[in-house]
């Protein structure tokens, strides 16, 4: 479905979403034209859903980034459903994962600083449902976050 | 004690679901000009709030069928170069996110791959022969959601 052309055009669109149509023909080897319905079908496909804006937390006063793994309680069967809808509920989570593994879903939690993740951990965190176990990986440095695939 | 009032935060979150909105188009949703709404958007990039936009793909119907999250520990015995490791971890093409963590494991990787066996492949051929490499534990993701946060 998707041809050489594709890929490249969304290659050069993961290393740099400001380029002008013209160089991204240019570097496509191409035509603007051409690229801009390539770009309206990946569209209508869905292949390109959209772009969004990427926030830096700590910029924005929120210093701590903590991993929180679960494992839940499977022996209930409403454990999933209970915890995720939990979890979406508390402000400070900024994305939720769900895992085949050892691991059962991920939060992702950010914080002002320790004293207000000490009571996001003990107010929030530790209430939502199932939980069985539970272990946190604080965020030291982030050395790599392109999230694009090597097409 | 922060700079930012909830306009900005309004900002923030719709550019986080739709980051191609123009300024316009983005100022009556919060009600705000044109002019002024680029205003706040171009302090919000200068305070390195707002650190640059990304293109959603659907990996899937590109064709990488599998994402994994790897927890990476270092072996302890011998010296281990902290900046060996990063440098080789950060230019394997299929790791899209290298994040330095205390806690379990040093480093947390997310990886795609086109589906199991091509990711056999990246452990053994690429993570496994890493500087310093230890204990790897991988989880499969199954789901993914991103949420607006605390703004």
């Amino acid at each position: 479905m998707l041809d050489v052309l594709d890929r490249r055009i969304l290659r050069c669109l993961q290393s740099d979403l400001d380029a002008p149509m013209s160089d991204v023909a240019e570097r496509c080897q191409s035509q603007v034209a051409t690229v801009a319905r390539r770009l309206a079908r990946l569209k209508k496909n869905k292949v390109l859903r959209g772009q969004y804006a990427v926030i830096d937390w700590a910029a924005l006063g929120y210093e701590v980034e903590v991993s929180l793994r679960f494992t839940l309680d499977k022996t209930n069967p409403k454990a999933f459903d209970d915890f995720l809808s939990a979890a979406r509920k508390v402000r400070q989570v900024i994305a939720i994962q769900t895992f085949l593994g050892r691991v059962d879903v991920r939060l992702s939690v950010v914080a002002r600083d320790m004293s207000d993740y000490r009571q996001l951990y003990r107010n929030e965190i530790l209430n939502l449902p199932h939980i069985s176990e539970l272990e946190a990986l604080m965020h030291v440095a982030t050395l790599k976050i392109s999230e694009e695939l090597p097409l | 004690m922060s700079v930012w009032d909830n306009i900005d935060f309004e900002i923030l979150r719709e550019l986080t679901i739709d980051a191609s909105q123009s300024a316009g188009a983005l100022g009556r949703q919060v009600g705000l000009s044109q002019p002024a709404t680029w205003r706040r958007i171009k302090f919000l990039k200068k305070a390195g709030v707002l650190v640059g936009r990304r293109i959603d793909l659907d990996a899937e119907a590109l064709g990488f069928g599998v994402t994994v999250f790897l927890g990476i520990k270092l072996a302890t015995k011998g010296r281990v170069s902290l900046e060996d490791f990063e440098r080789a971890v950060t230019a394997i093409p299929e790791v899209q996110t290298v994040q330095h963590v205390l806690g379990l494991y040093d480093y947390r990787l997310r990886v795609v791959a086109r589906d199991i066996s091509d990711f056999e492949r990246i452990l053994r051929r690429r993570i496994m022969a890493l500087p310093g490499v230890g204990d790897v534990e991988a989880n499969v993701l199954l789901s993914e959601e991103r949420l607006a946060g605390p703004i």
